[in-house]
């Protein structure tokens, strides 16, 4: 089989070669044989190639959204919620991020209610994603309802990465209900499990937390400004932990990001 | 009171996905807004990352956490993925209590 692919020069070539799309051709016998005939069965072919490296992918996040979901599910129950309060914020909220934020500060022993707005705050950036995810997916009325419920990171780097608006909204929903299905699965099974755990810090279970948020920022810091707004972010948390309630240090740092951000255009503009 | 703030902040956070989807673009797509926006997740889990390492009951302590954080840093160096980082930074700190 790979012997005969790897003949075949040019766009064949030109493309990267995979596995799963020599599978995914052999099971599909009528495409395989009119390959060569016809050009729209090339497109038709380097759709299903398409398809296969979206799946491949999406498969990897799924993968990772399991293990995060799992690490999440049993951080949230040694931080004091009850396992269904874990699952109705995987199942609802739907976005780590805040679901870490919220956990953190309701179980650092900050009033309930004050990882509200660190929550919110966190899910703003959603609202950011769905801007440019509105023009491409193109829903309407009762899907936009389903649709956005699955806008959050991993979706939207799979969705603008791909080259036209077909491969897009099959990366989209395909990216977004298995991270759903799985990242729920992984909270229930991470919550029960953490459930047994009699004495978390004994586990370093505390030293767990930050070193989660610590990995959820680490990608955003690829460019100075981000590293300045996060030590800045930090110190501001640091310093204010002892001189107000929980919860607020942690919305104190929001200022030093929208300082930074409305003074790179001042910068800009002068420049 | 904890499940009061569990649905007020989960219906919140899926009202602000719906606003992305549904409203008109013209505010959020200014691009100080979207810088904003950027560094707006940076300054929140930075503050997170600094309250959960240092923060005992409002009160600053510099205790094992921080082992723990520094081995999840060299294990992000290396590039490992999300749980390897976290399980890293656990057994760390896990490790020194139970030998000191």
């Amino acid at each position: 089989m790979s012997g005969r692919w790897t003949s075949k020069p040019g766009w064949w070539r030109a493309t990267r070669a995979s596995i799963d799309v020599s599978f995914s051709l052999v099971s599909r016998g009528v495409v395989h044989q009119r390959l060569s005939a016809s050009v729209a069965t090339v497109a038709e072919m380097s759709w299903e190639r398409e398809r296969a490296s979206i799946r491949r992918d999406a498969g990897g996040i799924a993968a990772y959204a399991t293990a995060f979901g799992m690490s999440y599910g049993a951080v949230s129950v040694t931080s004091g919620l009850s396992v269904a309060q874990t699952c109705v914020l995987s199942l609802v909220m739907f976005t780590g991020a805040s679901q870490f934020a919220f956990i953190g500060v309701v179980g650092g022993g900050g009033s309930a209610l004050a990882g509200v707005p660190a929550a919110l705050l966190l899910a703003l950036r959603n609202t950011f994603y769905g801007v440019r995810m509105s023009g491409i997916l193109g829903v309407r009325g009762r899907q936009s309802l389903f649709a956005s419920h699955l806008v959050i990171d991993e979706t939207t780097a799979m969705t603008i990465t791909r080259s036209d608006q077909r491969a897009q909204r099959y990366a989209f929903w395909v990216t977004g209900v298995v991270l759903f299905v799985l990242w729920n699965a992984g909270t229930l099974v991470g919550a029960l499990g953490g459930s047994a755990i009699g004495e978390p810090e004994a586990l370093g279970l505390d030293a767990a937390v930050p070193a989660a948020f610590l990995a959820l920022l680490w990608p955003r810091l690829d460019d100075p400004t981000a590293r300045v707004v996060a030590v800045g972010g930090a110190a501001v948390a640091t310093l204010l932990v002892p001189l107000v309630p929980a919860g607020v240090p942690v919305l104190a740092a929001a200022p030093v990001a929208v300082v930074a951000g409305l003074r790179g255009r001042a910068v800009r503009e002068t420049s | 009171m904890i499940w009061v703030a569990v649905v007020v902040a989960s219906i919140g956070c899926y009202l602000l996905k719906l606003a992305g989807l549904s409203l008109p673009s013209a505010l959020l797509e200014r691009p100080e807004v979207q810088r904003v926006a950027v560094l707006l997740p940076v300054a929140l889990l930075a503050g997170l990352v600094a309250v959960e390492t240092f923060g005992a009951d409002g009160r600053l302590v510099v205790d094992l956490r921080l082992a723990g954080l520094g081995a999840g840093v060299v294990a992000l160096v290396l590039r490992a993925p999300f749980l390897v980082v976290i399980v890293v930074a656990a057994a760390t700190t896990a490790l020194l209590r139970a030998v000191t």
